[in-house]
Order: structure tokens, then C-alpha cells, then sequence
């Protein structure tokens, strides 16, 4: 193992030797290029012991890269940063991307406001905005999104990702984000940021046997014994803002190193377990946290914007799409930006769009709606609209299910079609200035007016998707209506034709035997024949 | 074709059909009633098989390990419910929660239209107790729903311990594709009715919900545990529906399938599966009978069955593997027995034999009025002659229907009056008044023509027939669609009627036959032959006791549930059944 270990540091050396050799080639060719660009990675994760028993881990891994990808230059040479994303970058002069593969449904009201927010099971790019809510994530999506890293999951905190693990979960959300960030606070020049985000939900009862007690192995079945050695930070932190003085939970081994962080509008305090230290891992020369409960007691502060959203209504031919918005604020106020997109085969009737809270009619300030057109686009509602403080509001709008062509139908028609969640966008007022309990110790300098931190911050949610049954057409039926149609025109268009092509002539009445006969021997007798 | 262009031919073939058009109508009745008859036997039917793939085999564990907890957990829901003296919702709500569950109430009343007396109750008033099982990494798309009523009394106590420990076992599973509701309603039915309709935020039926607060996306097939002891020797499907609506076959096949493999005895309407296990049948006494949540689901475009069963967890697990909406087999089925179904296309004809007679006699009557007895060539007399026709026609047509609407409308609005001016309770105010208008109805309309033409004509009685007749065949063709049962048994009985009806018959026996052949005595009769199907046959007086009752539900099933029974009967076939009436009384 250690010598394996030995070579990864070779291969990593030749690597930068090369890298800088690189660099020296451009600057005599060019004459004008800089000291080859600086990269930096850096790892951390995020473990927020639930009140629920249910726990939540956030991996980030972060590569800075000084380098330019735009204005035609060519970039050839990759050592942090992978190498098959760097060249789509420069080769779509990408600006920005985000793509998340999401499977399940964040609870909110039980889990909070995760740090990441995503859609359900969806990829989604922005400006270009995309959701493809059927598809499904697998462990085929693990491993490349994985071998991204620079240290692969050979070392560092991508070990731990096991798949086996990370898909018995609640929740699992893989993300990759890309954008150009400042270098310096007058943004002269940019460097390109990847972030590869993991969030997972372990669950209590199906991946904890219903104990309170959590440690890495148990959520991992791995434990920690380095850092990645490419990293320049490499840190566990645990959410301790709710377990102050240890009456929630226990955490071993206990550290002394806490860090506070203003996350969603709320003051957190974190234990940070430092994995570049050598002492973090103790004598044993592993890591592994374990966290255990000793009250089931105390509730979770509540996130102060909820939404959900269904179907309402019976049958195959028209429904409602209800989205409920709760803002739990107190006091405040604030709007809110809800955008829907809705495919053109559920024809919304947007004269019946209400938007109600507290049994009022609620105006939004803004509303654009873009109107679907059959097999091109999907309709586009965006809407602002002002949550009153400790409300619900309620958007209703009627739609009426079309019938598809039936090529169109996708496989499993039964199943029924997905509706991709609406995203909603708000700039929700900080926790800490709601916070009226006066009963904290805090300086009096710093409790007159109670906005200390940002007083606001963005919070982009996503409801549910929504599955709605269209009208589906027995597919055997074209045999039987090639039969009936055939059956029917042969008959009518058979006896019209028939009716049409006879020629009608009065018949004589025939004579009957014996009167024939009759005149068979009057003609031979040469007497005119009886009439 | 050629054989309708060819007048010759034409007229050959008619004159066929009126002059054989009795006895053709008699062989067409037997042929009928036979053809039904013969569904019953076994080699006529087929065998159930199971259409949707993904229902299929599968491996499943087929143990449910923690049977004496449910059965400890039901024996604790039996205290609290009788220390509540109702549902338990607090210790309900709880017990959910400690299960792992989101759980969520939902309050519903409704005051019915007049106190019901078999189930006394007038102002009901409940809670919902569910809790959502949510499957992980599934994003809140599809949802399965398990049900179990809270009876009043020491019902059904099981069952709910069972719902409670199948949501602790399940919770410990990762495997689920869908989410799972877990459901305990109040007042059976009603209560089922306020869930689903605050589950679709629709409210056809009146009731008061608060809404509900967490969801599942549609609901893909549901299942009703009804279990009153604790040691279960055989199982019962029960498949039903409002207004006929069936359960998709698969949902029955599903049961069907489990039951094989276990090897435990299997019922069908407390009926057995197959003869020769009817030994093992009688043994199954513990087997509950009762009243419960019926296929509401059905209108609300999701499938349910309602079983008694005990380790069902396989027909769960298989319904989490549907990709689809079931909806691979038949819709339109009847089961004579578990193994065995007849499709919509075996069981059609038979009712198509009894519609035909309606139509021959409808053709029969269309030849002897477009060929008039040799009286005049003058085509202007004949037409000052139609429009009394008209009228004479109308009349009677307009007065039953407002008999049927006064059926329908009066027994609900009149019972406060009924109560003030005669010694009775609400509810046998309200069926004792639709007796009297049914009653009424036939003393009524019947010489109405005669007003207002003076004297009626030959023509004028075959016109009605004609039209009463086409009118029966397209209501009783309708009705036989939706629900065979109810058309069936309503053609067995007005079609003869309807055919050999005219004012020539003698006028008691036949005006007796017909009242014998009315919808309502079909009815008092089939509550006799119900119960006798059952084996506790009644004296007359206990038979007309149910008859009432009968009527009192089926009027309260409208007004709660929308069954659409007693508007079909009132406002259509009694009506009808009264033009028959005014027919035979012509003068």
C-alpha cells in the first residue's frame, strides 16, 4: 500500500516537472506568456447530524485554476483540472455550466435547506435550462463524475465514496459546477472554478437499523487515514450549531478546532477536523467520527421557504396544478420568483391562473408567460410574487390534457408524462435577524438593531415533478380500426356501388307452369299465346 | 345488401320477422338466460392469467417476520380506541411517527341528507390518520395506498395493528420505488371519500375536508385490509366498485397468484375459489363479513381491491414494481370464481340476445305503422292526423318523467314536512314518501290522451310502444355497459314485460304481471334471493324491513358517494316503466 502510495507521488512529480517545462516552452516561444498557471484543490466535507436521526453529508472538491480558457487560447497542458472537461470548455467557449444528477426529493421540512440546492432527479444546465425528469442515476454516473478528481477515490475524502453506500440513501445528488471567478477584488483577470459537490442523505431506519449512531464507517464503510496529498486543504466539518454544549449528541474523537460560518442566513458552528495534521488521525492512524445521540428531544428550526406542488383533479381530461408556497417568516415579507415550465401537452388555461394567500387574491407584481407551441416549446410562466409574512400562497392553473399523436407516445405511455419541478428563486430574510431570543450571551453593542450579518440571503427551491396521465390510446387499436374501417367501407360503399351500377328494368311477372306450357302447344297449333 | 336493395327479398325477410316475431322473441329470452346461465360453468370461462409483466415473477421474500408485534400493536389500538371511545388519533399519530412515517391529519364532516339508521348517524364528524411512507431517492411521483377502516365496536382492531407493523417493516426496506400511504379513516366510506377527495382537491360530493398537507403523486393502486381476529384460516377478495367500476384483472390475478403459492384457502365474495375445496371453505368461519371501504378508488382512476389478508407483502412488492398504471388486463370482467373471469365480449351477448327482442318488437311495430290499414290515398288527411299523434305521444312521456323527478326530488325535500304530519323518523319519512310517489305514479298518468284528442287513436299506443321501446333498449343497452349486473338484471325483467305489453292483453293479470315485473319489486325480490344466496334466509316482514333500508341506502349512496343507482332508476327507468303502464291502460 505504501509503496503503491510512493508511486502516485512520483507520477505526480514527473507530472509537475513536465507542467513546468511546459511553461518554459510557452514563455520562450511566445515571449510573452507568464509563469505556468497556478491550480489549487482543495476537499472538504460537510456532516449535519439531522434532528430526525437521519444524517446529511456534503462532499465539496474545488479546483482554482489561473488560466484562461477563452480569447483563442490554446490549452494544452492539464495537471489539477480534467483535462476532458477543459477541452469542452474551450472548445464551446463555454461560460458557464452547471449539471446536477439528482435521485430523490429533498425533504425540506425535515432536513432543512441543504447547501446545494438541485432539483429532483434531473440534469440541468443554466442558460441554457434543461431538466430530463425521467431519467435515472446509477453508479454509471458515480465513476466518471469520480475520475474527475485529482486524486481519483484513491485518497483523500473520495474514498469514502462507495457507491453501495451512496445509493442506499435517502437522497443522493451528484453536481459538477464550472464558472470563472475573480483572481482579485478588481476582477482583472479570471480563473476557471470546478466544483464536484456530492450531497447524501443516510436514513435512519434503512441505512442506520434504527440507531441513533452514526460514525464514517457505519455511513461509508470506510474510514479516513490521509488527505488527498494534491490538496492544499482537506477538512471534515460537523455541524455542532444545535449540540452547544454536547446535550444532543456526542462526537468522538471531540477536537477543539471550531469554525463559524454564516450558511443560508443562519450562524453555524462547526467542529473542523483538519486531515493535512497528522494528529487528527491519532494513534491509530485512521479517522473515523462517530456521532451519538443521547436525546431524541428538540426540533429543528423550520426553513423559512417551503414549496410543493401537485396535481389536482381526476380523470383523463382536464386538472389543476396547485404550487403552495409557505413562508414561515413571523414578520417579514418578501417575493419571491416562481418559474414554470410546462410541456405544451398539458394546454394550460392561463385565464384561470390565481394566485391566493390567506384567502386573498394576491397580485404578482410581474408576470410573464411565453405560450407553448405544439411540438416546438413548452409553455414558460415566470412570476413574482410577494409572500405575506407566515402565509400560504397558492397558484392554481387549469390545463387540459392533449392527445398525443400516437408515434409520440414515450415507451410505458401508462406511466404516465413528467412535468419537470418549477424552480422557485428568493432573497429570504437572514435567520439571525429574526432571531428576537434575547436570553444568548452577546455583547449590547452588537443586539441594538438585530441585523448584524447580511440581512437577506438567496435561496433558490425546487418542488416535486409532477407525473400526470395523459390520454393513452390502447395501442393494439390501429388492427382493430384498420378491420372495423375496412369492414365498414366494403359494406357501404358495396351496396352503393351496387345501387349505383344496376340498371333497373320492370320484370315481367313470370307465367306460371301450366300456362307455359299451354302456350308451347298453341304456338305449335299457330294460335296467338295466352297473355 | 343485395338482400335489403332487392325489395322483393326485403319484403320476404320482414314479413319473416313479424310473422315469427313472437317465438323468435321467446328463443331469444331462453337463449339469452342460458348463454348467462352457461358463464357460470367453468369450461365456457377463462382462465385468469397475468398481463402486466412486471407483476410477474419476482423475488420476493414472502416472511413477514413480525407478526406477533402486529397483532400485540392491535391489541394496544383496541385499548385506546375504546379509552377514546373513537379513533385514537394522538396515540395514532404518534405510534406513525415512532415508526419512521410523515404523518398527517385530515378533520372532514359532513351532515347527511337525513339520519341514517343502520349506521346511526346523522352529523359525522372524523379525523384521517396517514402517514407517507417516503421512498428513498424517489422524487414524491407515484404513491401506493394501504388502508384499514377504524370500525366502531371491536372490529377490524387487527387490521390496523397490521397496517401499523407492515409501516415499521417497510421502513426498514430500501427497495421501495413509490411511495407508500398508510391510511386508518374514520366512518368507512365517508372517510375514504373525504381523503381521496382532498387527495385530488376536488369535492363532488359536498363533504367538508381540511386539506390535506403532504402528498405522494398519483396514487397507482391502493389495498383495503379488513381483519377481525387473530388467527386467520382464509382469505377473501372482494372486488368492487361504485356504479361497477372494477379493479383492473391484474389487481385480482395478483391475489389469485399469491394465494396458489401459499396455499391458504381463497374466497371470492365469501364465496370459494373452486367446488371441491368447498370443505375447506366452510371451516373459514372467522372470515369477516362486514362493511368497509369499497373500490372508491376506482373513480378516482386508481385501482384497489380489498382484501382480508394477513401477509400480503409479495402483492405490495409487486405493485412497487409496476412501471406502468395497471392497466395491461380486462376492465370489464366478471369472476365466477377466483381461476375463472368472463371477458366483456363473453358476457355481452347475453344481454344482446334479451336488447334484441326489444329490437324486433321495435321493428314489428315500425311495419305495422308504415303500413295502414287501406283507409284513405289522401295524403293531406294524414296530415292533420299527426299532430294530435304528437301530442298524445308527448304527454304521456312528460308526465312520467316529472313523476320520476318528483321521485328523485321529493322524498329528500319533503321529509321535514312527512315527519311534522305523520308519526315516523326522517328516514322512514323519506323512503315511506318515494314509496307513495311510486305508488302514486301509477294511478296517475294514464288517461291523459284522451283529454286532449278526445278520443284515442289505434296508431296512437303503437307510437308510444315504439318509442318506449327504442328508449328502453338504449337505456338498458347503456346501463349494461357501464354495469352488466344492474342492466342485466333489469332487462331479465322489464324486457318480456315491455314486449308483450299492449291494450288488448287482459287488463288485471297483466296490470298485476307488471307491477310483479316493476323495479321495485325486482328489488324487494332480489333482497330475498340475496339473502338466501347468503344462507340466512328472512320471514317476509324482516325481508321488508331490508327492502326499506335498502332503499334508505341506496338513496343516502347518492347524495354521499354519487352512486348513481337510485338517479338512474328514478329518473329513467321507473318512467319508462310507466309508459309500459299508460300503454295497457290506453283506451
Amino acid at each position: 500500500m505504501a509503496e503503491q502510495r510512493f508511486r502516485v507521488y512520483v507520477c505526480v512529480r514527473v507530472g509537475a516537472c513536465v507542467c513546468m517545462c511546459l511553461g518554459l516552452c510557452v514563455w520562450v516561444m511566445c515571449g510573452c506568456g507568464r509563469a505556468h498557471p497556478k491550480d489549487d484543490f482543495q476537499e472538504e466535507l460537510v456532516i449535519r447530524p439531522l434532528q430526525s436521526g437521519d444524517v446529511y453529508a456534503s462532499f465539496q472538491f474545488r479546483t482554482l485554476w489561473e488560466t484562461d480558457f477563452m480569447k483563442g487560447n490554446k490549452v494544452s497542458h492539464y495537471r489539477l483540472f480534467p483535462k476532458s472537461l477543459g477541452q469542452v470548455i474551450s472548445k464551446f467557449s463555454v461560460r458557464e455550466l452547471h449539471i446536477s444528477f439528482t435521485q430523490g426529493y429533498w425533504r425540506t421540512m425535515q432536513w432543512g435547506q441543504p447547501f446545494m440546492p438541485s432539483p429532483p432527479v434531473t440534469d440541468h444546465r443554466f442558460l441554457r435550462y434543461a431538466t430530463l425528469p425521467r431519467e435515472i442515476v446509477c453508479t454509471e454516473n458515480l465513476t466518471p463524475w469520480k475520475k474527475l478528481l485529482p486524486c481519483g477515490s484513491k485518497a483523500g475524502l473520495a474514498v469514502l465514496m462507495k457507491s453501495e453506500k451512496l445509493f442506499h440513501s435517502s437522497f443522493h445528488s451528484q453536481a459538477v459546477h464550472i464558472r470563472p471567478v475573480c483572481q482579485d477584488s478588481e476582477c482583472t483577470t479570471t480563473s476557471w472554478e470546478l466544483r464536484q459537490t456530492l450531497n447524501v442523505v443516510f436514513d435512519l431506519h434503512t441505512s442506520g437499523q434504527g440507531k441513533r449512531e452514526w460514525s464514517l464507517f457505519k455511513m461509508f464503510s470506510r474510514t479516513l487515514t490521509e488527505a488527498c496529498p494534491l490538496a492544499s486543504s482537506s477538512k471534515i466539518y460537523i455541524d455542532i450549531t444545535d449540540n452547544p454544549q454536547g446535550e444532543q449528541f456526542e462526537l468522538t474523537p471531540a477536537t477543539h478546532l471550531l469554525s463559524q460560518a454564516v450558511v443560508l442566513g443562519d450562524r453555524r458552528t462547526f467542529s473542523v477536523y483538519d486531515l493535512t495534521e497528522a494528529n487528527t488521525f491519532g494513534s491509530m492512524r485512521s479517522l473515523n467520527l462517530l456521532i451519538r445521540w443521547k436525546s431524541s428531544e428538540g426540533d429543528m428550526l423550520r426553513p423559512l421557504l417551503h414549496a410543493e406542488r401537485y396535481v389536482a383533479g381526476y380523470g383523463l381530461q382536464t386538472g389543476e396544478i396547485h404550487t403552495l408556497m409557505y413562508n414561515y417568516h413571523p414578520f417579514r415579507s418578501f417575493p419571491i420568483l416562481l418559474l414554470d415550465s410546462v410541456p405544451w401537452y398539458l394546454r394550460l388555461y392561463i385565464h384561470t391562473l390565481t394566485v391566493t394567500s390567506k384567502g386573498k387574491d394576491n397580485k404578482p407584481s410581474y408576470i410573464h408567460y411565453q405560450p407553448s407551441k405544439d411540438r416546438v416549446r413548452p409553455h414558460l410562466l415566470e412570476m413574482l410574487v410577494q409572500l405575506p409574512p407566515n402565509s400560504v400562497t397558492e397558484v392554481t392553473v387549469q390545463f387540459e390534457r392533449a392527445l398525443l399523436k400516437w408515434t409520440e407516445y414515450t415507451p410505458d405511455p401508462n406511466h404516465g408524462f413528467y412535468v419537470g419541478s418549477s424552480v422557485i428563486s428568493a432573497l429570504v430574510p437572514s435567520m439571525v435577524a429574526m432571531d428576537t431570543n434575547n436570553t444568548k450571551e452577546r455583547p449590547l453593542f452588537s443586539s441594538f438593531f438585530p441585523c448584524k450579518e447580511e440581512s437577506s440571503y438567496f435561496v433558490r427551491i425546487y418542488t416535486e415533478p409532477l407525473l400526470v396521465n395523459l390520454p393513452t390510446p390502447d395501442f393494439s387499436m390501429p388492427y382493430n380500426v384498420i378491420c372495423l374501417t375496412c369492414t365498414v367501407v366494403a359494406v357501404g360503399y358495396g351496396s352503393l356501388y351496387n345501387l349505383l351500377t344496376r340498371s333497373f328494368q320492370i320484370e315481367e311477372p313470370n307465367p306460371r307452369l301450366a300456362k307455359r306450357i299451354a302456350n308451347v302447344i298453341r304456338r305449335l297449333r299457330g294460335v296467338p299465346p295466352l297473355a | 345488401m343485395g338482400l335489403l336493395s332487392d325489395p322483393n327479398r326485403r319484403r320476404a325477410l320482414i314479413n319473416l320477422l313479424t310473422r315469427l316475431n313472437a317465438p323468435i322473441c321467446a328463443v331469444c329470452y331462453i337463449a339469452g338466460v342460458a348463454w348467462f346461465m352457461g358463464l357460470a360453468f367453468e369450461p365456457f370461462t377463462l382462465r385468469t392469467y397475468m398481463s402486466e409483466n412486471a407483476m410477474g415473477s419476482t423475488m420476493v421474500e414472502e416472511r413477514f417476520p413480525a407478526g406477533e408485534r402486529a397483532l400485540a400493536t392491535g391489541r394496544e389500538f383496541a385499548a385506546h380506541k375504546k379509552r377514546a371511545g373513537g379513533m385514537p388519533v394522538d396515540w395514532l399519530v404518534k405510534t406513525m411517527q415512532s415508526r419512521g412515517l410523515e404523518v398527517f391529519t385530515q378533520k372532514f364532516s359532513r351532515t347527511l341528507p337525513f339520519p341514517d339508521e343502520n349506521k346511526e348517524r346523522y352529523m359525522v364528524k372524523g379525523t384521517n390518520v396517514y402517514g407517507i411512507l417516503r421512498a428513498p431517492r424517489a422524487p414524491r411521483t407515484e404513491a401506493l395506498v394501504l388502508t384499514a377502516p377504524c370500525s366502531p365496536g371491536d372490529d377490524n382492531n387487527q387490521a390496523v395493528g397490521l397496517l401499523l407493523g407492515l409501516a415499521q417493516y417497510f421502513r426498514n426496506q430500501i427497495y421501495w420505488a413509490k411511495d407508500i400511504i398508510f391510511l386508518v379513516n374514520e366512518h368507512d366510506l365517508i372517510g375514504m371519500q373525504a381523503w381521496l377527495e382532498g387527495y385530488h382537491h376536488t369535492n363532488t360530493t359536498g363533504i367538508d375536508w381540511s386539506p390535506l398537507q403532504g402528498r405522494g403523486g398519483s396514487i397507482q393502486a391502493a389495498l383495503s385490509l379488513e381483519l377481525s381476529s387473530d388467527i386467520i384460516t382464509s382469505l377473501d377478495l372482494v372486488l368492487e366498485g361504485l356504479n361497477g367500476q372494477l379493479p383492473n384483472l391484474d389487481l385480482a390475478n395478483l391475489f389469485y397468484a399469491f394465494c396458489q403459492k401459499i396455499g391458504v384457502t381463497c374466497t371470492i365474495q365469501g364465496k370459494p375459489c373452486c367446488p371441491d375445496h368447498d370443505a375447506d371453505g366452510n371451516e373459514a368461519s372467522q372470515r369477516p363479513t362486514m362493511g368497509g371501504p369499497r373500490a372508491f378508488f376506482t373513480c378516482h382512476h386508481c385501482w384497489q381491491v380489498r382484501t382480508n389478508d394477513f401477509s400480503f407483502i409479495n402483492q405490495i412488492l409487486k405493485l412497487n414494481n409496476l412501471l406502468e398504471r395497471l392497466h395491461q388486463s380486462y376492465f370489464f370482467y366478471l369472476m365466477p370464481s377466483l381461476s375463472h373471469f368472463v371477458s366483456i365480449g363473453y358476457y355481452m351477448p347475453a344481454f344482446g340476445l334479451l336488447a334484441v327482442i326489444l329490437l324486433l318488437r321495435a321493428l314489428d311495430l315500425w311495419v305495422q305503422l308504415a303500413t295502414p290499414p287501406v283507409r284513405t290515398e289522401d295524403g293531406i288527411a294524414d296530415l292533420e292526423q299527426s299532430s294530435p299523434e304528437v301530442l298524445s305521444v308527448l304527454t304521456p312521456l312528460v308526465i312520467s318523467h316529472l313523476t320520476g323527478a318528483a321521485l328523485y326530488f321529493f322524498p329528500i325535500q319533503f321529509q321535514a314536512t312527512a315527519v311534522e304530519h305523520f308519526p315516523v323518523s326522517e328516514s322512514e319519512a323519506v323512503v315511506l314518501t318515494a314509496i307513495a310517489i311510486y305508488t302514486a305514479g301509477l294511478a296517475l298518468p294514464h288517461n291523459t290522451h284522451r283529454l286532449l284528442s278526445g278520443e284515442g287513436v289505434e296508431q296512437d299506443w303503437r307510437v308510444l310502444k315504439l318509442i318506449a321501446v327504442l328508449y328502453m333498449a338504449v337505456l338498458l343497452g347503456c346501463t349494461a355497459l357501464i354495469n352488466f349486473s344492474l342492466g342485466f338484471i333489469l332487462a331479465l325483467t322489464l324486457v318480456p314485460m315491455a314486449a308483450f305489453i299492449t291494450p288488448h292483453r287482459p287488463k288485471v293479470l297483466s296490470a298485476f304481471i307488471m307491477v310483479i315485473l316493476s323495479p321495485a319489486c325486482t328489488l324487494l325480490f332480489l333482497v330475498f334471493f340475496f339473502q338466501d344466496l347468503q344462507e340466512i334466509p328472512v320471514s317476509f316482514e324482516d325481508g321488508w324491513m331490508l327492502f326499506l333500508s335498502v332503499i334508505s341506502q341506496g338513496i343516502l349512496d347518492h347524495s354521499l358517494y354519487g352512486s348513481l343507482v337510485y338517479p338512474l332508476i328514478a329518473l329513467m327507468v321507473y318512467p319508462c316503466w310507466l309508459l309500459f303502464w299508460n300503454i295497457l291502460f290506453w283506451k
